[in-house]
């Protein structure tokens, strides 16, 4: 079948099978490897991206379903080679420890940040329940989301 | 993990979703949060899903008369955030926010949870609390199925073949309600989630999910309590009525004793919650 999706700003175009999963399109069809799959049963949000400006797992979508839809996955969050304030952050606070669940933290923590731009600690943990880190690194990426907070 | 293959049709009207489930072993796709997982982890391979997500009809919350309506292929985000929904019918924003995390929220959607009828799911109690009806459309014709006919056994619901949830109507109730529930830590499902509506008249409403195969209103714990003041005492009594008499699940989250003595705690916060 074939799709249009628009990914970090650049218009895409591709036949694909119905059951393919967007983050297997994101990640072996564009080569855009940043979005990570963690457990592929919904349950960790480490292939967290954004559909239409909303937090979704694309573990848990087709791409079929992403037809005419603009994506933005971690490597369209900086700008002009400026991080984004949520990537300094993590690098200011030392928000990860193997890297393996961060780009979707980020991606939850900037959906968050764009309802609530200012949340409080509890808001901002309530908010990563989709999102699990093996290294138990919650406390810093809570720290590396209000780094970002007051930057934004 | 990838689902077996199958074919995808896309449609923009219930008749053509209606049209298209004639096909055999085809099945409705709308968030698919329920049925994705399922089909990636193979437990489900239809030959067909039709995408009903980009329905527009299917999608919002509007008031009418004294009832909310809530489109099927409404996500759970959306129905959190209402300003209706929040004024009006705050245990469906409470029930709503309470299901997975935001991630899940954006794409689920409640007439998705109420088909797929997962004995742990939110929705269940919470339409049932609130004497909710669900709107159906088959080839047949639109029905509709009380809340509490809806619910038949594990994974099993009222629908007959080729039928497509199209609504909820939610009557519009004023007292006080609440849905608790002790969530399973890494899914976030209920292990047990209790629902309890106070009408102003005094009449009390209350639902399990989680405990049993399926949802279901608990009128014995709703006599324990009927027409008493809700304190420590009388919440105390009535939870020695919860789930009795019914099949009590038991899994390796909770065995039957550990679940049974959850909806008692659970119900007594709830009552308490709504005094």
């Amino acid at each position: 079948m074939k799709i249009n999706v628009k990914v970090n700003g650049t218009a895409h175009s591709h036949d694909v099978e119905p059951r393919t999963l967007l983050v297997h399109y994101l990640r072996d069809t564009l080569r855009l490897t940043g979005t990570h799959v963690g457990c592929d049963t919904s349950g960790c949000g480490a292939c967290t991206i954004h559909l239409d400006g909303k937090a979704v797992k694309s573990c848990t979508l087709l791409a079929v379903q992403a037809d005419g839809c603009e994506v933005t996955t971690i490597e369209g969050l900086a700008t002009n080679g400026n991080l984004h304030p949520l990537q300094e952050g993590f690098h200011q606070e030392h928000g990860l420890q193997c890297g393996f669940c961060t780009p979707g933290m980020i991606m939850t923590a900037a959906d968050l940040l764009k309802h609530n731009p200012k949340p409080s600690e509890a808001e901002i943990r309530h908010a990563l329940e989709g999102n699990i880190c093996r290294c138990t690194g919650y406390h810093n990426i809570v720290k590396s989301i209000q780094y970002a907070s007051e930057k934004m | 993990m990838i689902p077996s293959s199958f074919t995808y049709q896309k449609v923009k009207s219930v008749e053509e979703a209606i049209a298209a489930l004639k096909e055999s072993d085809s099945k409705i796709l709308a968030g698919g949060h329920s049925l994705i997982p399922t089909m990636k982890l193979r437990l489900n391979s239809p030959a067909k899903l039709i995408d009903i997500g980009g329905i527009s009809a299917l999608k919002g919350i509007k008031e009418s008369g004294s009832e909310i309506v809530i489109g099927a292929a409404t996500t759970h985000a959306e129905i959190a955030s209402s300003k209706v929904i929040q004024g009006k019918l705050n245990l469906f924003a409470q029930t709503a926010s309470a299901i997975g995390d935001i991630q899940v929220r954006n794409r689920g959607t409640i007439g998705g949870s109420l088909a797929h009828a997962d004995p742990a799911a939110d929705w269940p109690a919470a339409v049932l609390a609130a004497d909710a009806t669900i709107a159906v459309q088959g080839a047949k014709g639109s029905r509709k199925i009380k809340a509490s006919e809806f619910f038949q056994g594990l994974f099993t619901t009222a629908l007959q073949e080729g039928e497509v949830i199209t609504a909820v109507h939610v009557p519009v109730f004023s007292g006080k309600s609440v849905y608790m529930k002790f969530p399973q830590p890494a899914s976030r499902y209920a292990i047990v989630g209790c629902a309890v509506v106070k009408h102003s008249d005094g009449k009390i409403s209350i639902a399990y999910t989680g405990v049993s195969s399926n949802a279901f209103r608990d009128g014995a714990a709703e006599k324990a309590i009927s027409g008493k003041k809700i304190d420590a005492g009388s919440a105390e009594v009535a939870s020695k009525a919860a789930a009795e008499g019914m099949h009590i699940m038991s899994d390796h989250y909770a065995s039957e004793k550990y679940r049974k003595h959850l909806a008692k705690v659970y119900l007594k916060r709830a009552l308490l919650a709504v005094a």
